[in-house]
Parts: structure tokens; sequence; C-alpha cells
């Protein structure tokens, strides 16, 4: 009995030292990825390369989720709405929480899922069969040939992808509200441009996006660089990027939120 | 993959990003319909401003007419320092009194405006002279129970 409380208690200690070592040789891996990043400065092709396979590849399914996000929002805000006999809200309820809330957070899970994932294989691979060796065998750095490009291809596609989501994501509730519903068309734009600020609502959610691109970029990035060499090993850190990234995501959104927040209305 | 695919994915991505963002600045958020508009800014002080907020509204006849710009505490007169951000298309008498209201019962703390009869029209920089604080309702309450005291005490003799 004592044996086995102490064999849990080793387990938790070892684990608890095993995550605190992980989150700085995390910090110090971002470290190493920015201070090689000249490389991605002036050959800048290596980023849009990148950015095309995390970016513009994931525009399908960011664009549809947020399509259909808006029109679920939409729907549910009606009926609630329609109780209090202010269904010409339903613009106002449906594009703040995109913008403020939804368009970063889930647009950020969906990137992690899509592209963090591809990106943690793709270097947990090419460690696999040596090529990072290779590439430092020729004198080329990985980290600034083939780390800092994704990284920082990550970084810009992450705020793109959260505003197309929130656009799409109002377009889905205007069809649900006006077209489908019969809401009327000038009091759902009027009183969403009422409530909705430029400066405390979508900047804000813009910089959400940022810090969500940063966060999963390096992690994914991360995964991928660290994983053992072996096919168990890539597979395991793609997983383990996709659940860390929606855990990081979601407590940074709480973090960013309780900054954000403003007393005055 | 073709060295001007990449570039025209690339660059059609970021207009894609631009363009929701200022979808997001103008259609849905306050950008278009305020910013725009040329303001003045006029003076005025309250006994007590109630819930008014920054960027609150100020209207007229029940018309959006400007903002709440700034307030804060006048430490000399022991009142509320309010200055109002005017739409410049609207000019009003120099009499023109304003008030706190709430709309509705629930509803937001707004300044009301309400028009004198003087020539003269509020420029840039003056004071609104005649001011109506806002209704405390704790304050309400407590008159009406104090003159409902009185009235009961001679009853009693």
């Amino acid at each position: 009995m004592v044996e086995r409380v102490r064999r849990s208690l080793l387990r938790l200690g070892r684990n608890f030292i095993d995550g605190i070592w992980r989150m700085g040789v995390m910090a110090r891996f971002f470290g190493l990825v920015v201070a090689a990043s000249g490389t991605s400065a002036h050959r800048f092709r290596l980023v849009m390369r990148e950015v095309y396979f995390t970016g513009v590849l994931s525009l399908i399914i960011i664009i549809v989720s947020g399509l259909f996000v808006g029109m679920v929002l939409g729907l549910q805000g009606y009926q609630t709405l329609q109780r209090y006999g202010a269904t010409e809200s339903i613009g106002v309820l449906v594009s703040l929480s995109l913008v403020r809330e939804l368009g970063p957070v889930v647009a950020a899970l969906l990137f992690a899922s899509r592209a963090g994932s591809a990106i943690t294989a793709e270097i947990g691979l090419m460690k696999t069969t040596e090529q990072l060796t290779a590439m430092d065998m020729m004198a080329v750095s990985p980290m600034a040939r083939v780390i800092a490009p994704r990284f920082w291809a990550g970084v810009i596609s992450m705020p793109i992808l959260a505003l197309l989501f929130s656009s799409m994501g109002i377009f889905g509730g205007y069809i649900i509200g006006v077209v489908v519903i019969g809401v009327d068309n000038g009091a759902f734009w009027s009183q969403m441009q009422a409530a909705v600020d430029f400066r405390y609502d979508v900047l804000n959610g813009l910089v959400k996006a940022f810090v969500f691109g940063i966060a999963v970029s390096v992690i994914a990035t991360f995964e991928g660089f660290d994983a053992p060499p072996t096919a168990e090993g890539v597979s395991r850190a793609t997983t383990r990027t996709v659940v860390t990234s929606a855990l990081v995501i979601l407590i940074l959104d709480l973090v960013l939120t309780a900054f954000m927040l403003r007393d005055d209305g | 993959m073709e060295r001007t695919t990449i570039d025209l994915w690339f660059g059609a991505f970021v207009a894609a990003g631009f363009a929701a963002l200022l979808v997001l600045a103008f259609k849905v958020g306050n950008l278009g319909t305020e910013r725009a508009a040329k303001t003045y800014r006029v003076e005025v002080r309250f006994d007590n401003i109630g819930g008014l907020k920054v960027r609150g509204p100020v209207r007229s006849a029940g018309v959006l007419v400007g903002r709440v710009e700034e307030i804060h505490f006048d430490n000399e007169r022991f009142q509320a320092a309010v200055s109002l951000a005017l739409d410049q298309r609207y000019a009003f008498p120099k009499d023109t009194t304003a008030a706190i209201l709430t709309s509705g019962l629930l509803g937001e703390t707004y300044v009301g405006l309400e028009a004198g009869g003087e020539d003269k029209k509020l420029a840039d920089g003056d004071r609104i002279q005649i001011a109506q604080s806002a209704v405390v309702l704790e304050k309400l309450i407590g008159q009406f129970l104090f003159s409902k005291a009185q009235d009961d005490a001679p009853a009693k003799k």
C-alpha cells in the first residue's frame, strides 16, 4: 500500500518536472527560431511557399466551417431572442461572438489540426529520414531553412484565416437571419454597426489570432523537431501537437480575454 | 509547385485577408459610420452623470447627433465635466439644455439635448450652461419616503 502511494507520487513528480522542463526547452526553441529568422526575411519566397501549404490549403475548411458556425449561431440566437422580441439583435449576437471569441479560437483550433499536424509530421519525417542532419552536414542550418519559414508562415496565416472565418460566419448569420427568417435587413446591419467597435472588438480579435498563430506554430514546429526518429515517434508527436495546441489556445484565450475586457461599456 | 502559382495564391490569400478586415471594419464595425463625420466639442457640467459612459450616445429628439468624448471630475466645482463630440452637420442654439436620460427602464444612459430659441449657435469649445443631472433612483425613493413620513406625522395627533 505504502509502496503504491510512493510510486504514484513518484510518477506525478516526474511528470510535473518533465512538463516544466519541456516548457523551458520549448521557450529556448522559440528564441532560436526567432534568432534564425533572418533567412526568412531576405528569402521571403521560402515563407510564401509555406503560407501556400499552411494558409491557402486551409482556406476551404475555414470558409466552410465559418459559414456553418455563423448559420448555427443565427438559428440558435433567433430561438432565444424571439422570446424577448429582439430578433433584430441577431446580427449583434452573431457578429460579437464571432469577432471576439469564436473567430480566433475556432479558426486556431482548425488551423492546429489542419496545418499544425501537417507541419509536425513533415518536420518529424524529415528528421527521421535524416534530411535535417544532411542539411547540417552541408552547412545549411535546418533552423533557418526549414523551421523558421514554417513558423512565420503560421504566424502570417493565422490572423488572415481568423478574419476570413469571422466574415464568413457573419455572412452565414446574414443568410439565416435575413434571407431565411426574414429579419429586417437594415436593422440587422445598423444594430451590428452600433454594437461592434473596430478597436475593442475587431482589433482585439486580431491580436488574439496573432498570439494563437505564434503559439500553434511554435508547438507544431517544436513537436516535429523534437519527435523521436521512428514511425511511432512521429505519430505521437503529431497527436501531441493537436492536443497541446488546443489546450494552449483555450488557456491563452481566457488570459487574453481577461486582459482585454474593459469595464466602461 | 510552380513559382508563379505560389506567388499568385499568396497574393490572393493576403488580399482576401485584407478584404475581410475591411469588411469587418466598415460593414460590421463602426469605422465607416462614425469616424468619417467631422465633429465639434462642447462642454457640459453635471452634478451627477449616473451611468453615463465614454462613447455613450448624445441624442436630440431621439436622433443620434454625437458621442460622449471624455468624462472627468472637476475638483474645484465638485462636478462631472463631460465633453461631447457633436456631428458638424447639426448646429444647436447657444441656450440648448443638456440632460442625462435613460432609454427605457433598463436601457443605456445617454445625453439628451433640447434646443433653445437663441439665434447664436454653439461653436467648438463652447459650454452648455443649463444641465439636468441623472435621476438617481435611491434618492427619489428616499425623498418619497421622507415626504410620506411628513404627511403621516400630523394625522397621528
